[in-house]
């Protein structure tokens, strides 16, 4: 049965995807709840529609609260928030929004948020697992695995047919031939692995806020590739002038100075997929990070690359610009001349934070 | 569809056993309400439910679509929870969701029945339509009629628009009457014929024949009507209206605005429902206080057994618990109330514990007088959120519960904490539940500059309008009126008029006018 309120969810969604009521798109507010996994706070974006009325603004504004602190101590953000009394909602018992996730969670509500196609990997041919699936039933086993309800149910059904069963006083005792176990087989499963190899421009040029997003980012990436393979490797390139294999906290917290070199990343990358990874077997991902900075001279090596060496063997290159005060962005340009060429190469300009799940969606929208 | 509104679900035997007997439990402490229909919800239904404001059926508006969306998915995820929802209607409906444990179930009853006396019992609820559950749907029937036959696109454009406007109402004017009542006239049978002339000139105090020269002295009348003349030669030269400002914007746009049918009835419509919903706004403090005071009281004298007092005092301190910096109505209401009830018991009200200047000698106050369970009941039929707070928040309690206030700083974009200064506590709570904390405005002319054009006013009390609301509403409230429309309020510290004419908006500083 079609409920009044679907109809009305649905409408809404239409409206927000800018279907219907193309007017109304600039009140979308992208609201969130923060989701925590492990370290990382995720936030998960729960859009609404403001509808615009005569309000206070912030200037002149204040409220009063609870708690501990000394005047001058700030106690929120301007802008867009209410000053004031918490608005009394309609519904009660209202929390703060930030739930626990599971990883598996936030994989599903990254693919149906940013609707990814799922993965189809390539190499299942020829790496195949054997797994232990626990589907039949059989009449000896180890206690551990007996089936506790059909143990009952036959031990019952012996009752009723000898009549010693009693309504009363219902006492079921399974004797041994009455116990069932559960029963394993092998069942063969194609195997699907996948690398990932991460490359960040660290010269001086980038600043803490971009590395933030580049953050932000490969966890989403992560998060998703890992919902669609059994096994994810993941290494880490950071380079400058030259380039160094280094481990996940390094990664993001390395901060050089000096020129930049981005062909030195595509070497290593290189080596890294020679040494680990035959691509005949891994699905591989490479996901460079830069501000799009690089010596001139360089971009023609980095070309012959990148066209040569690593887009052939990798499901996907993913380039990801951010904006930086300093960067020129020209790299950027020398990659959308070859782009049309290659299906496997995106390119993605990420501007803020903001630009994340797009950018996201332009990586991952294809399905490779 | 009007009478097959609710589902009617019969209640389980469990469950309606403990709604008797905390019914009964609750009137012997002389809790009074209607009849309480629970219902037991799924989590779909009870979002849904939440989404349309308690009610089983309202028109279809994406807003709801909207809020229902984002309650089932901050449920899912655990981010939040409904346990209750009760509706001000007679008979009262509740809604009980089928996860929560049976502890929950019973605080929930427990709660409900407080908000269900609070509902038949506190003035401001008095002039609430108590069938609003038939009305809604009543409601919900004519607009889907209107969207048969307008279209879809249209009719909700429309209500977008009033939404827009929807706060735009006088909250009081359902118990305070604007305009002179003549036959409300006091004592009037008490008078004789010729002092009955006078009730045909305004501005007269009604007084006994033999006072009347020196109630009414003939000099004075005469001046005020020769003011009263001026003024009214002034309003039809200029032949603007209302004669006073009128706060309800909505009811001045139905009696004034160039409205198909179909409109006039929509807007009516969100104007009912506005006002329906106005006083659980001006009374969620003392509401969820109440309720909370109530639950709290029941449950630990009659309500659990022993397995239960672990999840319940979870429960209950989850609901009450302060997050940092904000205020929860719930926890500030139950104090309230409680701190009433303890110093009504201990006497420490009236001037003589209001002179005493020793505070030792205030915190030990004494005497036997047990006013207290007597007093709170009082008050939860006399007060509003802003009485409320006005009448009984003392220093000792805002030191006792760390409240502050804060204000916003423009320079660091942020808001900072202000002061622990009683008085500005006190003050910067009651502006911030004056109206909502939401701007006063005002019809000052439907007929500006004689080219009937609205103009509104922004009564400015120190904060400013958001600006590009302000501009959108505008454009809103021009759908209705069809002619320009202007709102005249403070930027940057400057009298100013923004106006909006259907193609592009205007700011001018009133100075240039």
């Amino acid at each position: 049965m079609t409920r009044p309120i679907d109809l009305d969810t649905q409408r809404f969604k239409e409206i927000v995807r800018g279907k219907v009521r193309d007017g109304l798109k600039k009140y979308i507010t992208q609201g969130e709840i923060l989701g925590r996994q492990g370290r990382e706070v995720v936030s998960i974006p729960i859009p609404n529609l403001d509808i615009p009325r005569f309000r206070h603004g912030s200037k002149g504004s204040g409220g009063v609260g609870q708690g501990e602190g000394e005047a001058g101590q700030p106690v929120g953000q301007g802008g867009d928030q209410e000053g004031g009394l918490a608005q009394p909602g309609d519904q009660e018992g209202q929390h703060i929004r930030e739930a626990e996730l599971t990883l598996d969670e936030l994989a599903d509500m990254l693919g149906s948020e940013l609707e990814l196609p799922l993965i189809t990997p390539k190499g299942d041919s020829t790496l195949k697992t054997k797994k232990l699936r626990y589907n039949s039933i059989r009449q000896t086993g180890p206690k551990s695995l007996r089936h506790f309800k059909r143990t009952y149910k036959r031990a019952l059904r012996r009752l009723i047919a000898t009549g010693g069963y009693d309504p009363l006083t219902p006492v079921v005792i399974p004797t041994h031939e009455d116990e069932r176990f559960r029963s394993s087989s092998e069942v063969v499963l194609p195997h699907a692995n996948a690398a990932v190899i991460y490359m960040m421009d660290v010269s001086g040029s980038m600043t803490d806020d971009q590395k933030q997003i580049v953050r932000t980012e490969s966890f989403w990436i992560d998060t998703w590739l890992r919902s669609q393979y059994d096994g994810l490797q993941r290494r880490y390139i950071v380079h400058d002038a030259v380039a160094h294999e280094v481990d996940e906290d390094t990664f993001y917290r390395t901060r050089e100075s000096g020129g930049t070199r981005i062909s030195s990343a595509y070497t290593m990358a290189q080596k890294i997929i020679e040494r680990d990874f035959p691509p005949a077997d891994w699905n591989i991902y490479c996901f460079q990070f830069s501000d799009g900075d690089n010596w001139g001279e360089d971009n023609t090596l980095c070309m012959q690359k990148l066209q040569n060496d690593l887009i052939p063997v990798c499901n996907l290159f993913c380039y990801g610009q951010v904006e930086s005060p300093y960067g020129t962005g020209d790299y950027l340009r020398e990659l959308k001349k070859i782009v049309s060429r290659f299906e496997n190469l995106i390119l993605s300009e990420i501007k803020n934070r903001e630009g994340i799940y797009e950018s996201i969606k332009t990586f991952l929208g294809k399905g490779k | 569809m009007a009478t097959s509104i609710s589902t009617h679900r019969q209640l389980p035997a469990e469950l309606r056993e403990i709604q008797l007997r905390t019914e009964d439990y609750a009137r012997s402490y002389g809790l009074d309400f209607y009849e309480t229909i629970f219902e037991v919800l799924d989590l779909e239904e009870l979002c849904m439910f939440a989404a349309y404001g308690g009610f089983p059926t309202r028109y279809p508006h994406w807003r709801f679509g909207a809020e229902y969306d984002e309650l089932v998915k901050t449920h899912m995820y655990g981010l939040q929870r409904i346990y209750e929802m009760v509706i001000n209607n007679d008979p009262c409906y509740a809604y009980l969701l089928n996860t929560n444990m049976m502890i929950d179930q019973k605080l929930v009853i427990a709660h409900v029945y407080g908000h269900c006396d609070f509902f038949k019992n506190n003035a401001f609820f008095s002039h609430t339509n108590r069938k609003m559950l038939n009305q809604m749907a009543n409601h919900a029937a004519r607009i889907s009629r209107y969207i048969d036959r307008i279209g879809y696109e249209q009719v909700e454009q429309f209500i977008d628009a009033c939404l827009s406007l929807e706060d735009l109402i006088d909250p009081h004017s359902v118990q305070i009457k604007r305009a002179p009542d003549i036959s409300a006239m006091p004592h009037a049978a008490l008078l004789r014929d010729e002092d009955f002339e006078y009730l045909a000139t305004e501005g007269r105090f009604p007084s006994k024949g033999y006072m009347d020269q020196f109630i009414n002295p003939p000099e004075v009348l005469e001046r005020e009507a020769k003011e009263r003349k001026d003024r009214e030669v002034e309003r039809v030269k200029k032949r603007s209206f209302p004669e006073q400002p009128q706060r309800d914007v909505l009811q001045f746009l139905l009696q004034h605005a160039p409205l198909r049918d179909w409109q006039h009835d929509v807007l009516s419509i969100i104007r009912d429902e506005a006002y329906y919903f106005a006083p659980q706004g001006q009374t969620k403090i003392m509401n969820e206080g109440w309720a909370s005071y109530w639950h709290t009281f029941l449950m630990t004298r009659h309500g659990m057994n022993d397995s239960e007092v672990i999840d319940y005092a979870d429960h209950h301190s989850g609901t009450v618990a302060m997050t940092p910096q904000r205020l929860n109505p719930y926890k500030v209401g139950i104090e309230l109330f409680r701190n009433i009830e303890e110093r009504w018991n201990n006497g420490q009200f009236g001037p003589e514990y209001d002179n005493c200047t020793d505070m030792k000698e205030k915190a030990r106050w004494k005497k036997d007088v047990g006013l207290g369970r007597q007093k709170i009941f009082e008050v939860r039929r006399i007060h509003n959120d802003i009485t409320f707070i006005d009448e009984f928040l003392t220093p000792e309690f805002c030191a006792q519960h760390k409240f502050f206030s804060f204000a916003y700083n423009p320079s660091a974009d942020q808001y900072e904490i202000a002061s622990r200064e009683f008085d500005q506590i006190k003050q910067q709570l009651l502006t911030s539940l004056t109206n909502h904390g939401r701007p006063f405005i005002y019809v000052v002319d439907g007929n500006y500059r004689n080219r009937g054009e609205l103009y509104l006013q922004h009564q400015y009390q120190g904060v400013e309008l958001k600006s590009g609301h302000t501009q959108d509403t505008l454009v809103n409230l021009q759908k209705l009126w069809a002619r320009p429309v202007h709102i005249e309020t403070v930027v940057d510290d400057k009298p100013t008029v923004i106006s909006y004419d259907g193609h592009s908006h205007q700011t001018k500083a009133m100075s240039a006018l």
